[in-house]
């Protein structure tokens, strides 16, 4: 009732707003936010990404801008604070203007902004893998989708002889979805029950002791056993350190790990972990020129030559040459513009293929499976033999079989029914 | 502490006036004043307004059993969680089929995990009067058993501090587990709207708004007319001698204990007005730091003055708005610093200050 | 699932290693020899290793690994360990492979052979020749089948644990050879186990039972799989099999039964955790009466200096960690005394706004570590006389470095309990917490005593840190990890109690550990929390009370 009341200063506000927009038109910035954390828990994973963004639009500054215009990035510091993400979105949109943002590393800080960018129509481009189950039509997923990272994971692990598997993981949604989907499509080909084991362990778990002999006594069943693991940051190095005091080598159990990459293994002794493994869409070791010339300028930015690029880092890198590419194309940085046109654009990544964004707002990876070895770096040991579409809805879980996403005509939806034919949560 | 600054009728009719004048003036700037006005209020604005005064009202809870009763919870972020969740439940039940999924009974964190059916302790969330009893009665009730076990073995001072952060703890634990059925780590959000209003609507934040601000001043009201009564001043004294408030016969127990219930409804309170306003709770709000935070806001605005404690939320939440956006690097040394300056310099608060300078 | 966008052409030939490898070792071995006679002319170890980027395909790099692994050269040790560990490049100029590593963005070239410096190489200049766990594991095969000859018995030992495993008739073949001669009564009895492995996957019903016999009371996880396996087949005798069948249920009786001691040892260290973090508080909180927040930061410091001091020592870590036992003690100790003198004495008498000032002391620490040193976590390495396990008998092993700490834990224990007891200055802290008025008319300076006490048990926490670098992340964020839990043991146990900060630390350790493996590790824990806060509202001063100052606080 309040807003019949107030609907011509609405209408008032909109217009000034449009005419603001279009007088940005002409030599203005474009404005890029960056929403990364920079302090609290977070800032360990999430500072670097920042500097990435800024050295892309540093560069693409270098290069002359994007529409004759130069960009302009806006840094904000959510702090790890998940209430905090949204405010500041808010903050990126409304005071800021920005056109683009680039942003979050967790889920849950993903879910805190996703209602504040569909409300505003902003653009949001999210760099790290996750759990799926998401298809929004401002945000763009250039990180891994289940299907892109834990199935092909599996898929190398049972070529290789593993019959029994541990689901290790830390207590939250990524591992739980993770774990489902994976559960299912065990199943599917042919693993028992009795031949998984499930483990959760809270947030910064250090005492592994009862779940590594619990695994140990797992794998002494004589069937080839691996560990996948969706263990969280913080935890991951007590839990190798007590795999390697309790004996097990990559040899008699490897473990698989989503979320360990080259910055995390950095603060690691990685001596004990070598031939572990890694399944990731980029790994820094990959032998291409693109690759070598992304370290040269990243190292050369950060003025460091001990620092490291890993998985995400690719990830922004992707996912802003695909808006620039889409920019180009519109002819606008217009968010709604840029959703149209950026559908279907190709743009290099670091592995030597070529990204695609899809109509469900996923891109196209390739798979590689990577073992630690003693530098901190991984070497790959396996490829998927093409790049793998994005799925935002798993085929494994029962609640999405039936759902797809699609951004483009006739469908625009992020879940559509294909069993009901419709739009499903649409008024 | 005599004559409490918060006694001050000049500071009590500025706080009235203060509260008021923010429930009329913000919907105005807001929805009638044109964007470029110097006037004008963002929705970003309004939004950070409605944040900022859930966070007074739970420092108010906080001076009320810190600042007169003399007990020092370190788990006041518990009981403001625990209200958020159920006001929480309530906007999640009202998402209804408009959820990815299209499911009318499940919320959609739960139809990915799987869960063949809606909990019992969700039961009832579809109604708005059971939420709204709910938000009161969860936090009321954990203090009041809380509450009952520590006060009948007379647990005070620092033990009952380290317990209240044990009990926040372990209810973070709780809640990050996914099988609790609350969302875990992601908790609750993509809420649509409250009571039929669209929550993402201007007009819908303004009136939260609105009705925050007339939610703290009743509160402050209500914290004020409770201590100037005889029990206020049993509740006092037992702040300052609780061994002579025993000898002289009270019941020093339950004075306790209905003090300490009554400022875990209001946390509640304060929790389930600030999850519609900032669009998401989870399991972060329980987090030991977060209590730690409210006691320094009462300790800067001044504890034992009700108007001090939510002075100091204000003003350390805007900073902290503004250093996080301007100097991330340095919001955790100014946070510290606060916390030994105001300990070892200013014992009576930002308040206290106001008031030697009045005296002088 | 799979839409097509590009292909990866370069590892076919690496996809099809990992065929070859899954082939068994029998099959290489002939064709080594058949390598080895079609060659011309003997090919040097230079010559084989530069050939290794060459081989594309399978057979040829079987054939070359084989070829290099007979040729018995003295090196052959060297490019094998290299090749394990990933280390392995091809110099694209020289198209020579070379050994390297890593430096910043070069890489340091040496001569895979002689070990000569090479000179650098950037990352466009090397390729890297790949290696994965099976070529691990197949390199391992073959040097252990070379070391069962080996002069040591402990090589000998490990190369029979390396093959026991294995299926493969070549290791058969091996572990005969070697029983005939070996001298060694317990490798004898070693390679009976594994011979009576091989006897029961057999075809030859005369053997079992003798096979039957050797396996009696051994709970091995090959001879279970053996018994296992033995059990399920068809082709046997009924009677056998039922034996087999209670072989394997006695062993897997035993292993229940050492699980149990084992779960007792996990309680144990990790109550020896707590009680390291909790016994430094058990002193500043305790006998003081001081809540110090900033204690856990105090623990990071420790583990920060751990760290600084393998910076100084990088080819020493077990010195560096020994050196660092002192030095912590010294450096969180003179924090401590630094905040004692600069703001703790200013509170005493108002608890809560020490617990208030000590927080913001924390918040300080932690943002400070953070930006000297980096959010990043810092790389703490493992002396080699920590690494691995001591194995009792088999099926239960214990950790060095957890045997380590947990010894460790009580010998600081023991210290403090000491120093409290039988010293001037214990006397002196002891007196003073007790009556402080009457202390000081008796000549002691009260004031010296306090801070000398914080910075006793301050240093005590930096100590702790020594140790946590053994177990867990070295990172801004490590303190925060134990403070709740240490405020928990020092008043679970009885303030002011140092036997109660002992008992409270084991019995929360063994109580966890307990149930940990019934309801999980996050519920284990919450249990615990609750049950902690029960009994504390029931017995508020904990499990052992001690009237000392901190009873006047209200």
């Amino acid at each position: 009732m309040l807003y019949r009341l107030y609907q011509p200063i609405f209408f008032v506000v909109a217009l000034t707003l449009a005419a603001m927009a279009s007088r940005a038109q002409e030599g203005e910035p474009i404005r890029v936010g960056v929403l990364h954390s920079l302090s609290g828990t977070m800032a360990i994973s999430e500072t670097t990404l920042k500097d990435t963004v800024l050295m892309l639009v540093e560069q693409q500054n270098a290069r002359g801008g994007l529409l004759g215009r130069p960009l302009e990035a806006v840094v904000v510091d959510p702090a790890s604070d998940w209430p905090l993400f949204a405010e500041k979105a808010r903050e990126l949109l409304v005071r800021e203007r920005v056109d683009v943002v680039f942003g979050c590393w967790t889920s849950v800080s993903r879910k805190s902004v996703l209602p504040v960018f569909e409300e505003l129509n902003g653009l949001l481009f999210y760099p790290v893998q996750y759990e799926g189950e998401e298809s929004s039509q401002n945000v763009f997923y250039t990180g891994a989708a289940p299907n892109q990272q834990a199935i092909p994971a599996v898929d190398y692990l049972m070529n290789q002889g593993v019959q029994r598997w541990v689901l290790a993981g830390t207590d939250y949604v990524y591992p739980r979805t993770t774990n489902k989907i994976l559960q299912a499509y065990l199943a599917q080909n042919g693993v028992a029950e009795d031949d998984i084991l499930v483990s959760y362990t809270p947030f910064g778990h250090s005492d592994w002791q009862s779940i590594v002999a619990q695994i140990k006594r797992f794998g002494g069943a004589g069937k080839k056993t691996a560990v996948v693991s969706t263990v969280n940051g913080d935890a991951n190095v007590p839990f190798y350190k007590e795999l390697a005091n309790q004996g097990i080598s990559a040899a008699d159990i490897p473990v698989i790990a989503f979320s360990v990459g080259e910055e995390e293994l950095s603060g690691i002794d990685t001596a004990p972990l070598v031939g572990h493994l890694a399944a990731w869409n980029y790994f820094m070791s990959v032998e291409e020129d693109v690759n070598y010339d992304f370290i040269d300028e990243w190292l050369a930015y950060i003025g460091d030559d001990d620092r490291v690029t890993n998985d995400p880092m690719e990830a922004h890198y992707i996912g802003f040459n695909l808006w620039a590419a889409a920019v180009e194309k519109a002819g606008t940085a217009d968010p709604s513009a840029v959703q149209e046109a950026i559908i279907g654009v190709s743009v290099p990544n670091l592995s030597g293929g070529m990204a695609t964004m899809l109509p469900n707002h996923h891109i196209t990876k390739p798979v590689l499976i990577g073992e630690i070895l003693d530098d901190g770096q991984f070497q790959v040991v396996w490829e998927t033999p093409a790049a793998v579409a994005g799925d935002a809805w798993s085929d494994y879980l029962p609640g999405s079989r039936n759902l797809m996403a699609d951004w483009t005509d006739p469908v625009r939806c992020g879940n559509y029914s294909t069993e009901e034919n419709r739009c499903l949560g649409a008024d | 502490m005599s004559s409490s600054p918060g006694n001050s009728p000049f500071l009590h009719r500025a706080t009235i006036a203060f509260f008021l004048g923010l429930a009329l003036w913000v919907p105005v700037a807001n929805l009638l004043l044109p964007a470029e006005s110097p006037l004008a209020l963002s929705s970003y604005s309004v939004s950070l307004l409605g944040k900022y005064l859930c966070l007074a009202l739970l420092a108010l809870a906080l001076d009320l059993l810190w600042g007169y009763a003399g007990l020092l919870s370190l788990g006041h972020g518990a009981f403001f969680a625990l209200g958020g969740y159920a006001m929480g439940m309530y906007l999640m039940r009202q998402i209804g089929t408009r959820g990815v999924y299209g499911d009318a009974d499940l919320p959609d964190f739960m139809v990915f995990l799987d869960w063949s059916e809606l909990p019992w302790y969700w039961w009832g969330f579809d109604s708005f009067p059971f939420a709204m009893l709910m938000v009161l009665l969860v936090p009321g009730v954990l203090a009041l058993v809380f509450g009952w076990l520590a006060f009948r073995s007379r647990v005070t001072g620092v033990y009952f501090s380290i317990m209240t952060q044990a009990m926040t703890y372990a209810l973070m634990l709780a809640f990050f587990r996914n099988e609790m059925g609350f969302g875990g780590n992601n908790g609750l959000t993509d809420f649509k709207d409250l009571l039929g209003f669209d929550l993402h609507a201007d007009s819908t934040r303004c009136a939260l708004l609105v009705v925050t601000a007339l939610t703290v001043l009743g509160s402050y009201m209500l914290c004020r007319r409770l201590l100037a009564t005889r029990f206020g001043a049993v509740v006092t004294a037992l702040r300052d001698q609780e061994g002579r408030v025993r000898f002289l016969g009270y019941s020093v127990a339950s004075y306790k204990l209905v003090v300490f219930v009554l400022s875990a409804m209001l946390a509640g309170v304060a929790g389930a007005l600030y999850v519609p306003q900032v669009g998401i709770i989870n399991p972060g709000e329980f987090q030991p730091l977060n209590s730690i935070e409210i006691a320094i806001w009462v300790a800067v605005g001044g504890r034992g003055t009700l108007v001090g404690a939510m002075l100091g939320a204000f003003v350390i939440a805007a900073v902290e708005t503004l250093l996080t956006a301007q100097f991330p690097e340095a919001w955790l040394f100014a946070l510290g610093a606060l916390f030994l300056l105001v300990t070892l310099f200013l014992p009576r608060g930002l308040l206290g200050l106001w008031e030697r300078r009045g005296h002088g | 699932m799979f839409g097509t966008v590009a292909a990866y052409p370069r590892w076919s030939w690496w996809m099809s290693l990992g065929l070859f490898l899954a082939v068994s070792l029998g099959g290489w071995t002939r064709v080594t020899a058949q390598t080895v006679e079609t060659s011309p002319s003997i090919p040097s170890l230079r010559e084989l290793v530069n050939r290794l980027p060459e081989a594309q395909d399978e057979e040829a790099r079987r054939a070359l690994l084989m070829h290099i692994a007979a040729g018995g050269d003295a090196a052959t040790e060297r490019v094998f360990a290299a090749l394990e560990r990933g280390a392995l490049y091809v110099d694209r100029r020289s198209r020579t492979v070379v050994e390297g590593s890593r430096k910043g963005s070069r890489y340091l070239l040496t001569d895979v052979l002689t070990g000569e410096a090479l000179g650098e190489a950037g990352r466009r200049d090397v390729r890297r020749i790949p290696v994965d766990n099976r070529l691990r594991a197949e390199l391992r095969t073959v040097q252990a089948l070379g070391a069962l000859e080996a002069r040591d018995p402990t090589v000998r030992q490990a190369a029979i644990s390396t093959l026991l495993g294995s299926s493969d008739p070549e290791v058969h073949k091996a572990f005969e050879r070697r029983r005939g001669v070996e001298p060694e009564a317990a490798l004898r009895s070693s390679l009976d186990v594994a011979l009576a492995i091989f006897a029961l996957g057999g075809h030859d019903p005369k053997a079992f039972s003798a096979a039957l016999n050797t396996l009696e009371g051994r709970s091995e996880e090959n001879v279970r799989t053996a018994l296992r396996q033995f059990s399920a087949r068809s082709d046997v005798l009924e009677s056998q099999q039922v034996r087999a069948q209670r072989l394997l249920e006695r062993a897997e009786n035993r292993l229940r039964w050492l699980a149990r001691l084992e779960a007792l040892f996990f309680g144990l260290s990790l109550g020896s955790v707590l009680l390291l973090s909790a016994v430094g508080l058990a002193i500043t909180f305790g006998v003081m009466g001081v809540i110090n927040m900033a204690h856990g930061e105090l623990i990071m410091l420790g583990a920060y200096t751990t760290w600084a001091l393998q910076q100084l020592l990088p080819t020493q870590p077990g010195i560096a960690l020994l050196l660092a036992i002192p030095t912590a003690f010294f450096v969180a100790g003179g924090v401590g005394l630094a905040l004692e003198r600069g703001v703790i004495r200013f509170l005493y008498g108002r608890p809560l706004e020490t617990l208030l000032a000590t927080f913001g002391i924390s918040l300080i620490l932690q943002q400070l570590v953070r930006s000297l040193f980096s959010p990043l976590n810092r790389s703490v390495s493992s002396p080699e006389w920590l690494a691995g396990a001591w194995e009792i008998v088999p099926g239960l092993a214990l950790t060095y470095n957890r045997l380590a700490i947990l010894g460790f834990s009580l010998l600081v224990f023991a210290a403090l309990l000491s120093l409290m007891k039988y010293t001037r200055f214990g006397l002196q802290v002891r007196a003073v917490a007790q009556n402080r008025a009457m202390a000081r008319a008796l000549g002691v300076r009260s004031q010296r005593v306090d801070a000398l006490t914080f910075a006793l048990g301050s240093g005590v926490a930096g100590i702790a840190g020594v140790a946590l670098t053994q177990l867990t992340n070295v990172g801004p964020n490590l303190g925060q990890a134990y403070i709740i839990d240490s405020f928990l043991v020092v008043v679970f146990g009885g303030v002011g109690n140092l036997w109660g900060t002992l008992v409270a630390a084991f019995s929360l350790g063994i109580a966890n550990k307990a149930l940990e493996p019934m309801v999980g590790a996050v519920l284990a824990k919450i249990l615990l929390l609750i049950a902690l806060i029960l009994f504390l509202q029931r017995r508020p001063q904990g499990l052992f009370p001690r009237r000392g100052r901190q009873e006047e606080q209200g």
